[in-house]
């Protein structure tokens, strides 16, 4: 009964949170350099993460798609299955999964940390709303820069899966195979609507990881479990949301 | 003549007038769960009066002056600050504020310089180079030239506080609230703080409410002052009835005999 209090309390402040935010869009031209700082701190710290591990997730893909595939004698797909896969679920997904653990995590230590030592209490005797301040930038920023992200993820996962399935002697697809299979399958809209997944995902995770640290309450012990609180509620979120638009969207 | 001395402490305030405010507290209690912190205080600070609010630590000052800027809302009773209620926001738009924290609650992400230029250029009230020049003059001061581009982090707990009160100083406030603004500093910084209190009250006629143990501040600029024990307002009047207190909870607050021989912690033990 608490716990569920206490989640839709967490809902609400939410809510409230990202209302506040949009109230003040009209401030953010003169916010520029703040956003454009959000901007290089989440492409910067993600992107070279996003790459290692799209890589990987494409070339594992190739590789358990040459080994059952194999049976059906239908290898020649697997450029269509990694295609498919990595623009309309993982990739999204797992650049999400990294902005909550890089990205989300800073900045609910940095609010926490703020509220904690009357950082946020000084703004708001300042008239300045930290929702203004502290959380349009950075939802602006997020928005600009995940679909970036993710599109590299995409591509980075495609060329992984190329690679293998070119090298590995018991798949031996070539690259133009590989491709053309990719391409015949794979279309636009389903790159698209992994980038709409990416964009909310991101979205939903700023916007929970900075109502959690304005949220943070007591001393700087509390930080440490408002970031542990933020990163599990995003990849909670994460994948709830994902089976919903997944449903939507198909 | 040294900076901060009354005749120099000229400007980081414009010349438009704003209107002395006064604060009226109407019987606030304050609870955070079981535990009373504030019994049914009340008092009233007149326009452009030094209010000084002395009590020993735990007795709630901080708590008080939060009520007073709207960060805390009363369990019961109100507090109105020229005449708005103040656990509403709006009436920081009606009533320019400022609360010298007492930890001095700086950005740690900004230099000092950008601290406190914070205010002006979010309400974008000046432009570049007039924020410039009231940030400096408030830097100076407060004998803090040379720490424009430091970090808080790279600052002694006093440059803190005197950063935390150029930070209030540059917002022009109408209402300065102090939450112990010399407890770090050494004795001639102190008596700077008391005459930059007492200049804005004389030039600019802002309203001070002080939290403050400084005996020194207290008898030198306070209007008048009040005591603060266990959240209840035991006392409120001239500073000159403190040299002959009644109470006796009040003259073994503020002259407490070192007793060697019967010391108060052993008696605290029994
Ligand atoms: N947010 C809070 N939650 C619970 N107790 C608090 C809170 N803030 C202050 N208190 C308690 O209220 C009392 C008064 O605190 P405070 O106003 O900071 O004292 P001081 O007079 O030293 O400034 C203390 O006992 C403190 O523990
Ligand atoms: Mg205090």
């Amino acid at each position: 009964m608490k716990q569920i209090n206490a989640v839709l309390e967490g809902f609400g402040s939410t809510v409230l949170l990202l209302v506040r935010a949009l109230s003040y869009v009209g401030t953010l031209p003169r916010q520029w350099h703040r956003f454009i700082e959000h901007c290089y701190l989440i492409g910067y710290t993600t992107l070279p993460i996003v790459a290692i591990l799209s890589f990987f997730i494409g070339s594992v893909l190739a590789l358990q798609a040459g080994y059952s595939m194999e049976n059906f004698g239908a290898k020649q797909f697997i450029g269509t299955l990694v295609g498919l896969s990595m623009a309309r679920e993982l990739g999204p997904v797992m650049v999400a999964i990294l902005l909550a653990g890089r990205v989300g995590s800073a900045i609910t230590a940095e609010l926490a940390s703020m509220k904690v030592y009357q950082e946020v209490d000084a703004l708001e005797t300042m008239n300045i709303p930290p929702a203004r301040m502290l959380v349009l930038p950075r939802l602006a920023a997020v928005l600009v820069m995940m679909p970036v992200l993710a599109i590299i993820g995409d591509l980075v996962g495609w060329y992984g899966g190329a690679l293998i399935s070119n090298y590995t002697h018991t798949i031996a697809i070539g690259p133009e195979a590989y491709f053309s299979a990719l391409r015949r399958f794979t279309k636009f809209t389903d790159v698209m609507n992994g980038l709409m997944k990416a964009e909310l995902f991101g979205f939903g995770i700023v916007l929970v990881c900075c109502s959690i640290g304005l949220n943070t309450r007591g001393g700087p012990r509390e930080i440490g479990a408002s970031v542990t609180r933020a990163v599990v509620t995003s990849l909670i979120l994460i994948l709830v949301l994902d089976y919903f638009v997944t449903k939507i969207l198909t | 003549m040294p900076a901060g001395s009354p005749s120099s402490t000229r400007s980081p305030f414009s010349d438009t007038e704003s209107p002395a405010v006064g604060v009226k507290l109407e019987n606030l209690c304050k609870s955070f769960g079981d535990f009373v912190v504030l019994k049914d205080v009340s008092f009233a600070v007149e326009p452009s009066e030094i209010f000084v609010l002395m009590g020993p630590s735990g007795s709630g000052k901080s708590v008080l002056l939060k009520h007073i800027v709207g960060l805390e809302t009363p369990t019961s009773g109100r507090v109105l600050v020229d005449n708005h209620d103040a656990a509403d926001p709006v009436t920081r738009e009606h009533v320019r504020m400022a609360l010298v924290f007492q930890a001095g609650a700086l950005f740690s992400s900004l230099s000092v310089y950008d601290n406190l230029a914070l205010y002006l250029r979010e309400h974008r009230v000046a432009s570049e180079s007039a924020i410039r020049e009231k940030v400096e003059r408030a830097l100076q001061i407060l004998s803090l030239d040379k720490t424009g581009e430091k970090f808080p982090s790279e600052l002694s707990g006093g440059m803190r506080k005197r950063v935390a009160i150029a930070r209030a100083l540059v917002m022009e406030p109408q209402l300065m609230l102090y939450d112990e603004p010399t407890s770090e500093l050494d004795p001639v910084m102190s008596a700077t703080i008391s005459e930059i209190i007492a200049t804005l009250k004389d030039e600019y006629r802002v309203t001070s409410i002080v939290v403050s143990h400084d005996r020194d501040l207290a008898l030198n600029i306070a209007d008048r002052v009040g005591i603060l024990m266990d959240g209840e307002l035991i006392h409120v009047g001239p500073p000159s009835e403190l040299h002959t207190p009644k109470d006796p909870r009040i003259a073994d607050f503020l002259n407490p005999k070192v007793d060697l021989k019967n010391p108060r912690f052993k008696k605290l033990a029994t």
